[in-house]
């Protein structure tokens, strides 16, 4: 069969864009969420390195990667409802206390991780279809996915379900816009808002433990490596839009593995300027995006980053 | 009976420098707390952390060297914020100082010439200057947040670092180790105190506190960045320029952490290797609010933060502990301050629930 190593190539392609763009959608999405209901938390970063370590550890101890992510997505959840704690509850300045989870979560995590480095662990099973021999080569590439990478493709929609056709969801983009307003109509803004945080941290945990379990399944200081970052750069991409932010991720997935193909496309470039690519990809997207300032003010949520105060 | 926070008629000024010496205490207090967890005991840990390092002009002197980058660092990042101007990658801007300088040092040293190590500062502090004029004409030009980019170009700096020392400017002689040659005595700093690595780079950075000061407060400049940053609305009705606040603050900022960097090649590391500073630039953050964005408080906190440095080595060296703890209290010192910070603003009332009629 001629073209069918071609065609074989190009899924094979498909498979490693898909599982390097699943901690970019569970993360994103999660921030996603935090951003419509009006909080900015730069943390996303720490809380993934948090989850990546915890998750691992959990693993690792137990032997069991499903309770590995339950925990990952637990420890994220923590480092969110304290981010919480100081700024909506105390009020604290977002940006500033969503630098600090970050640098707490780099240092949390490479110490509770520490004895951990090196450790051998069994990676997630992949979900179990009962006719994989009889499907096709190309077909079996994806039935071999992980069931993370399945839950990560359902996010988008999942998530713009919520926010779009749902009673919830729509509570949680108006306490986004104007606080003041959600609150004269008797929603309660700081519970949407801690709820909404505390969403988006299990998100950035469980996006921390797929890279720890299943992408590269070791524990190493700092892996995460700029993810948490990069998926904060796609929500402002995305326009605050669930469908531009899954387009988003999934670009920026196959640039991280295009990194690793380029010997494959006769490349001799070394791996350090590689390693460039998707932090320069993430500036060159941000500006083409942020230059049409008018467009970003329209649809940032209004309250995005402001701290409500109807209690002082 | 229920606590509530309420705003203060003024902001408290004695919250404003207390909030910094609580902050410490509670990540002490922390600190304490996790040594506990590892199994040690807590006194004699955070004696060893804190007072330790302090007992012997070696430690004194080494906490100098460790305060020097943390300084400049800090000073830019806090100008920067003063103006509003997020400048998070000073971490990068530290490493391309550091390549400049050693590209300097690399090409023209070990022929006694005189002007190489001046030469080897000014393109240091070009080279994180350059670095941070990246993100200045991307947020004034094309609106791109400052945070986010300047951060990505650390990622990227970071790497290119990696790829000189591992390719191009790789020692030939040095069995292929990621590093370049060790530099010539005309491209290193005089050493200050004899027998000791403090150099002549901690003079700058002591001096870089009295002229931001001077900066920030005494000058039109300075009044225009304050102005920028804290009523953006009046400076526009004054004519202050936000764009020139961007740029003057990133590119001040970055040639500050860029002289950090190339001291740090031409001081206590003297090559160039993978890794130039154990995120000093990062620290920086920390170092700045902690100081209060002013420049003589930066100047005590870069000492406190070079003490946690330095101490941790210490732990590392006679309790066996590893130097990821320094990272968690970092952390903690950052959240404890900014939770404090709260308090200059607010203050907490006791209410008493009314009673519906």
């Amino acid at each position: 069969m001629p073209g069918m190593p071609d065609a074989f190539a190009l899924v094979a392609l498909l498979v490693a864009t898909l599982r390097a763009a699943t901690p970019l959608l569970l993360a994103g999405f999660g921030e996603l969420v935090a951003e419509r209901a009006g909080v900015l938390n730069l943390g996303v970063e720490g809380m993934m390195l948090v989850g990546a370590a915890a998750g691992f550890i959990a693993t690792a101890s137990t032997g069991n990667p499903l309770l590995g992510l339950a925990v990952a997505a637990l420890a994220g959840a923590l480092m969110a409802l304290l981010f919480g704690v100081l700024t909506l509850t105390l009020r604290a300045n977002q940006v500033a206390c969503g630098l600090a989870l970050t640098i707490f979560g780099v240092g949390l995590s490479a110490l509770i991780g520490l004895p951990w480095q090196g450790t051998p662990i069994t990676g997630l099973a992949t979900v179990i279809w009962p006719n994989l021999d009889a499907a096709g080569p190309l077909a079996q590439q994806f039935m071999l996915l992980d069931p993370v990478v399945w839950l990560a493709l359902a996010t988008p929609a999942l998530v713009g379900a919520f926010l779009y056709r749902t009673r919830r969801g729509l509570v949680v983009r108006a306490v986004g816009e104007s606080h003041d307003v959600a609150h004269a109509l008797g929603y309660s803004v700081l519970r949407v808002r801690y709820a909404a945080v505390v969403f988006g941290g299990a998100m950035a945990g469980l996006a921390g433990a797929y890279l720890s379990l299943v992408y590269t399944p070791m524990w190493t200081e700092n892996m995460v490596a700029g993810r948490g970052w990069i998926a904060l750069a796609l929500v402002v991409f995305s326009a605050w839009k669930p469908a531009w932010l899954a387009l988003g991720a999934v670009l920026f997935g196959l640039v991280t593995i295009a990194q690793f193909h380029a010997g494959a496309f006769g490349l001799d470039v070394s791996p350090h300027l590689l390693s460039m690519l998707p932090y320069l990809a993430t500036v060159v997207v941000l500006v083409l995006i942020s230059r049409d300032a008018t467009r970003l003010k329209l649809n940032a949520p209004a309250a995005l980053g402001k701290p409500f105060g109807a209690a002082g | 009976m229920r606590l509530r926070l309420e705003a203060r008629p003024a902001p408290s000024r004695a919250m404003l420098w207390l909030s910094p010496l609580l902050a410490a205490l509670l990540a002490a207090v922390g600190g304490g707390v996790v040594f506990a967890l590892l199994g040690h005991d807590p006194l004699v840990a955070l004696g060893t952390l804190f007072l330790a390092p302090l007992s012997t002009l070696d430690g004194l002197t080494e906490l100098g060297l460790k305060a020097t980058p943390l300084l400049l660092c800090a000073i830019g990042i806090a100008v920067g914020v003063r103006a509003n101007v997020w400048n998070i990658g000073a971490e990068g801007q530290l490493t391309m100082g550091a390549i400049a300088g050693g590209g300097i040092a690399l090409a023209f040293g070990g022929e006694g010439r005189w002007w190489v190590l001046p030469l080897m500062l000014l393109a240091g502090a070009a080279g994180g200057a350059a670095w941070a004029a990246m993100p200045a004409l991307l947020k004034t030009r094309f609106n791109a947040h400052e945070i986010l980019t300047t951060l990505m170009l650390s990622y990227v700096a970071i790497q290119l670092l990696g790829w000189l020392v591992h390719g191009p400017w790789i020692d030939p002689e040095g069995f292929n180790f990621p590093q370049t040659r060790m530099f010539d005595d005309d491209a290193l700093l005089p050493v200050l105190v004899e027998g000791s690595r403090l150099n002549a780079g901690f003079l700058l950075a002591l001096l870089a506190v009295p002229l931001a000061w001077l900066l920030l407060s005494r000058t039109v400049t300075g009044f225009r960045l304050r102005t920028v940053g804290q009523a953006p609305e009046a400076a526009r009705y004054a004519g202050f320029s936000a764009t020139g606040a961007v740029w003057f603050s990133l590119v001040l900022s970055g040639a500050l952490a860029g002289l950090a960097g190339v001291l740090e090649a031409a001081g206590p590391v003297g090559q160039l290797q993978p890794v130039m500073s154990p995120g000093y630039g990062f620290a920086a953050i920390i170092v700045a609010f902690m100081g209060r964005l002013h420049p003589f408080g930066i100047l005590g906190a870069s000492f406190l933060m070079a003490l946690l440095y330095l101490g941790g080595e210490q732990l590392q060296v006679s309790l066996q502990l590893p130097i990821a703890v320094i990272g968690t209290i970092q952390g903690m010192l950052l959240f404890f301050l900014l939770g404090a910070d709260v308090f200059i603003d607010q203050r907490l009332v006791v209410v008493r629930d009314a009673r519906h009629a």
